[in-house]
């Protein structure tokens, strides 16, 4: 599905982010912006909200935390019970390290692996790149065009320095 | 609290120097990469590279023949070869530090040296495993030291035991620094992808770039992934370098058997580790022209982290001798005279005069703003924390209970050998590192350059 859209280019992060505050304060639909680093204030300025990949992080920890806590046990306590020094088949503490281990492996690589997915970046994936001085030294805000007047729009960017508009089509994405 | 730091940092000098633009960050960080390397480059490679390649003699050989090939005997079970380990371990703990620590506590100083530190840990934690593997004997068995299923029961490792601790920390801690040096690297290989036309490093790059495209829905996720790692990061690294202290401190070894040894190690690592970035940050920032980026101000910052940190291996020291004299136990009092002025003594006053003695020059401002005499002091310090280990190991282990098991210990030239080539390695990945991908964190370093900007009223 092709989205039309509007594209403002600015050369400074202070612009981006005041045109993005009033492309939503006036009720455009912004599609996303391209920027060369994470500019501070940007997300709030397009109403983002916070990020969900804590959650799915804390998730994936405890899920390794609860693997390395039940697969020590089995392996010591049931499946091969070995005496180390008279010590109880369930040595508890003795498995604390590799259960924060664990837990830190699953959560950190686990986290990595969910924001590729949900962002859906990947080897082979063909960039879709709005202008190739995004990861350079050029911000663009992308506006649904919906049924605005490119005319609005235009004044908007040029109010906060754009140094170029365009409209176009791009493929749908979130 | 955001702001209050911000209000902080907007009162100093601005963190990178020469006035740079956003866009000439991107030149200034890809130009190396793009040219052809300096002469100094290809001489600092191809000595590195022979450096490896004795290594790679040396650890065939002992492979191929046996450990009988190292100097040691049954009293002195563990020497060379584990103090390269911890030696190499330590070194890497700055990497994490500078990553996750720093940014954790908002040191925004630490975007001129984070991937280059991050680099430095991972190819550090490659030396550190060589040297269990080769100890293993049968290094084509290392497998074994993972709990996979067998044909014997299955019949598992023994999670009771601190070397396994080690095993799962270790892996653990090569896995999540590579994962958060490549998280941070993946906007800058999109950087410099886009910067080239075709061709086959255009591919690569490319591949490795995963599609980045700058969209700030993905920045925003971005953002949370990379505080995640440096929270998880944090706690990881005192861990590991706790667990390897576990290897010597749960056993019974007059010396060893201290309570003391996880934060011991800990500032141990840290120091040592500090004192390598500044090592390798001397000789990036002069022969890269890198300059405006790793300033004066950053060298100095370092010098004082390697001054607290050195003070509190020093205390750590101090403490030893302490417990040993009041705890009263022969044993113990014994170990701390022989390392004193036993036959190792040499070693133990080289690791004093290293570690405690010199870095206190950096008391003085004079000597942390020149590069010259912070460039040697760090080479000190390595050579000075490599020896703490040597001493904590050889002298804890020559002279224990019984007398009559008392031994020496003299390393074999297959062990200095194997040191060297690890030397060799580390440098050949690093120097490999410089010339192929972005050493300074070019998304990052935008930032500051453009807070910096924003801070002295330029903007808006």
């Amino acid at each position: 599905m092709s989205r039309h859209v509007f594209l403002g280019i600015f050369e400074d992060e202070a612009d981006i982010v005041a045109a993005a505050g009033e492309s939503r304060a006036r009720g455009f639909d912004i599609v996303d912006a391209f920027t060369p680093y994470a500019v501070h204030g940007l997300d709030r300025a397009m109403g983002l909200a916070p990020s969900w990949l804590p959650w799915a992080c804390a998730a994936l920890g405890a899920a390794g935390l609860a693997f390395a806590t039940w697969f020590q046990f089995w392996t010591t306590a049931r499946s091969w019970p070995i005496n180390v020094g008279g010590r109880p088949w369930n040595s508890l503490p003795a498995f604390v390290p590799v259960m924060f281990e664990l837990m830190v492996l699953s959560a950190g690589v686990g986290v990595v692996l969910t924001f590729l997915i949900a962002r859906r970046l990947g080897p082979w994936r063909t960039p879709d790149i709005v202008d190739p001085r995004v990861t350079h030294d050029r911000f663009v805000l992308v506006l649904d065009a919906g049924a605005s007047d490119p005319r609005v729009v235009r004044r908007l960017f040029a109010d906060h320095r754009a140094v170029a508009f365009e409209e176009r089509d791009m493929e749908g994405r979130p | 609290m955001r702001a209050m730091n911000e209000h902080a940092v907007s009162l100093r000098a601005p963190l990178i120097s020469g006035g740079r633009t956003i866009a000439q960050v991107t030149e200034d960080v890809c130009a190396p990469m793009e040219g052809r390397p300096t002469a100094l480059w290809w001489g600092a490679f191809l000595a590195s590279f022979a450096l490896l390649l004795l290594g790679v003699a040396a650890v065939s050989y002992q492979v191929a023949t046996g450990i009988g090939t190292w100097g040691l005997n049954r009293t002195v079970g563990w020497a060379f070869d584990i103090t390269n380990f911890v030696f190499w371990i330590g070194i890497g703990h700055a990497g994490t530090l500078i990553s996750a620590i720093l940014f954790l506590l908002r040191q925004r100083w630490r975007t001129s040296v984070n991937r280059a530190a991050e680099a430095m840990t991972i190819f550090a934690v490659l030396c550190a495993a060589i040297f269990p593997l080769i100890h293993m004997g049968r290094p084509w068995f290392a497998y074994w030291v993972f709990p996979l299923p067998n044909t014997r029961g299955s019949l598992w490792v023994n999670f009771r035991s601190p070397l396994l601790w080690d095993v799962f920390a270790i892996s653990t801690y090569f896995t999540i620094s590579a994962v958060f040096w490549y998280v941070g690297l993946l906007p800058d290989l999109a950087t410099v992808r886009d910067r080239l036309k075709t061709g086959l490093r255009r591919r690569v790059f490319a591949f490795f770039s995963l599609g980045w495209n700058g969209s700030y829905r993905t920045w925003h996720h971005y953002e949370s992934v990379y505080l995640l790692l440096a929270a998880l990061g944090t706690p990881l690294v005192i861990s590991v370098h706790s667990i390897v202290s576990f290897d010597f401190a749960t056993s019974l070894i007059p010396g060893w058997h201290t309570t003391i040894f996880p934060p011991y190690f800990v500032a141990g690592a840290i120091f040592s580790g500090m004192a390598m970035v500044l090592t390798l940050m001397i000789i990036a920032r002069t022969t890269m022209r890198l300059e405006n980026y790793i300033t004066v101000r950053h060298v100095d910052i370092m010098a004082k982290l390697v001054l607290t940190t050195g003070s509190l291996v020093g205390l750590a020291y101090a403490t030893e001798f302490f417990i040993a004299a009041y705890s009263n136990n022969p044993y113990e009092q014994f170990v701390f005279i022989n390392r004193a002025f036993g036959p190792f003594a040499w070693a133990y006053w080289t690791m004093v005069a290293c570690n405690v003695i010199t870095p206190q020059l950096f008391w003085f401002e004079r000597v942390r703003t020149n590069l010259a005499a912070v460039f040697v002091l760090s080479l000190f310090v390595n050579v000075g924390m490599w020896f703490e280990r040597f001493v904590i190991i050889v002298t804890s282990l020559h002279r224990d209970y019984l007398p009559s098991s008392w031994a020496d210990y003299t390393p074999t030239s297959i062990e200095v050998a194997t040191l060297i080539g690890s030397f060799g390695l580390f440098f050949t990945c690093f120097l490999l590192f410089c010339r192929f991908l972005p050493v300074i964190a070019i998304g990052e370093v935008k930032a500051v350059v453009a807070h910096d900007r924003h801070a002295k009223g330029g903007g808006q």
